[in-house]
């Protein structure tokens, strides 16, 4: 099962400003192992951060971005205690969503 | 949607493509700061520590003390037990502050220990697991995960700010910590190599990674309390252990057992060294 990720949303100003630490091996596919043999591609495909229903982030993904990412957006309209939900697919079809509340 | 107006930043490195992705970033950042001369050996190191610093925040480290954390309490192993009654020196199950006092002479076990080797008795002695087997996974590699990186890397957390002050009352560990010395100097292998040859030398790089000179005090102090430590190169956890036994291997020394006595002694040896620094791992390196 994957781990679970770590995500702090803070309001700075007007906006709300998101951290999300995945823990993920984001394969390419173009790496061989001891053996000579290719590793399958395996890495997260679509980001999505919602709050209230309302989209806030999305992200498609390709096998350039690193093992265990880091992203960091920030958005608009968003209140102390604001529920907010951060959600990956990956390419064998595996997902995980993790919460969190805005804080101060 | 509001998806337009996002900022958005990917951190991060992978083993794949770490050496490009460090030298693009360590020229970035040099020629972004000094454009128009030369860069020194100081310009660089402190270039080093911008990066390192970039990636601190929001380590991917965290992902191991999570892990860690739920190891160390989880029912484990043919005993079905969890590592709560683990005795780290400080008493069973008192982890804060654990780490600032290791290696240390454990009366129960009859020897010096790290931090490593004292996780392998408690795995053993307590959750039941087989001490051989236990070695075999004691470095991570992708999806095969270490319990040792992740536990370390959690009880380094719980130690964070702490002095460093290993104990070196009882003979034993007097005798510890003088073997790692000794041992700190042996040359051999087919390299007639020594842990001096690289590290008894101030101010030496080996490409971008600074050598530290691990016998003067201050230098021992900067490196070691950032151990365990992300290895962003290999999008590892790295323990103190481990890198005993990569710079066995990088020596072309014979393998260096997970929890020997000789891994004790070296590991005595540096962080005596490094006494009175505070702890701040796990860290981030190269």
């Amino acid at each position: 099962m994957a781990d679970p990720m770590r995500i702090r949303a803070r309001i700075e100003g007007d906006q709300c400003v998101v951290r999300v630490l995945i823990g993920h091996e984001m394969e390419t596919g173009q790496r061989r192992d001891a053996t000579g043999r290719l590793v399958p591609a395996w890495f997260i495909q679509r980001v999505t951060a919602t709050t209230g229903g309302r989209v806030v982030f999305s992200a498609s993904w390709g096998p350039a971005v690193s093992k265990n990412p880091v992203i960091q957006f920030s958005y608009a309209g968003a209140r102390v205690g604001d529920r907010l939900q951060v959600t990956w697919v990956d390419t064998r079809g595996d997902r995980r969503t993790d919460e969190a509340v805005v804080s101060a | 949607m509001p998806e337009a107006g996002c900022r958005v930043a990917v951190i991060g490195a992978s083993a794949r493509r770490v050496a490009r992705a460090l030298v693009i970033a360590g020229i970035g950042l040099v020629t972004a700061s000094a454009p128009a001369r030369a860069q020194s050996p100081q310009d660089t190191a402190r270039e080093i520590e911008r990066y390192r610093e970039a990636v601190a925040d929001s380590s991917p480290g965290e992902l191991w003390e999570i892990r860690g954390e739920d190891l160390w309490k989880t029912r484990r192993g043919p005993n079905k037990v969890s590592l709560e009654q683990c005795d780290l020196g400080e008493g069973p199950g008192v982890v804060a502050g654990a780490l600032a006092r290791l290696p240390r002479w454990f009366a129960d076990a009859g020897r010096v220990m790290d931090l490593e080797t004292r996780l392998l008795h408690c795995m053993v002695t307590l959750q039941g697991f087989e001490a051989a087997a236990l070695q075999r996974q004691a470095f991570g590699s992708g999806e095969q995960r270490s319990d040792f990186e992740a536990l370390s890397a959690w009880i380094a957390a719980e130690s964070r700010g702490r002095t460093l002050v290993p104990p070196l009352d009882h003979p034993a560990e007097q005798a510890a910590w003088r073997l790692g010395r000794e041992l700190f100097f042996v040359r051999g292998g087919t390299h007639d190599f020594a842990c001096t040859t690289c590290h008894a030398q101030s101010g030496r790089r080996i490409r971008l990674q600074e050598l530290p000179n691990l016998s003067r005090p201050e230098e021992a102090r900067r490196v070691l309390v950032t151990w365990p430590a992300y290895r962003v190169s290999q999008g590892e956890m790295r323990t103190l252990q481990w890198r005993m036994n990569d710079c066995f291997r990088q020596q072309r020394f014979p393998d260096l057992v997970f929890g020997s006595d000789v891994s004790v002694a070296l590991l005595s040896y540096l962080l005596n060294n490094a006494r009175g620094a505070a702890l701040a791992g796990p860290g981030v390196r190269r």
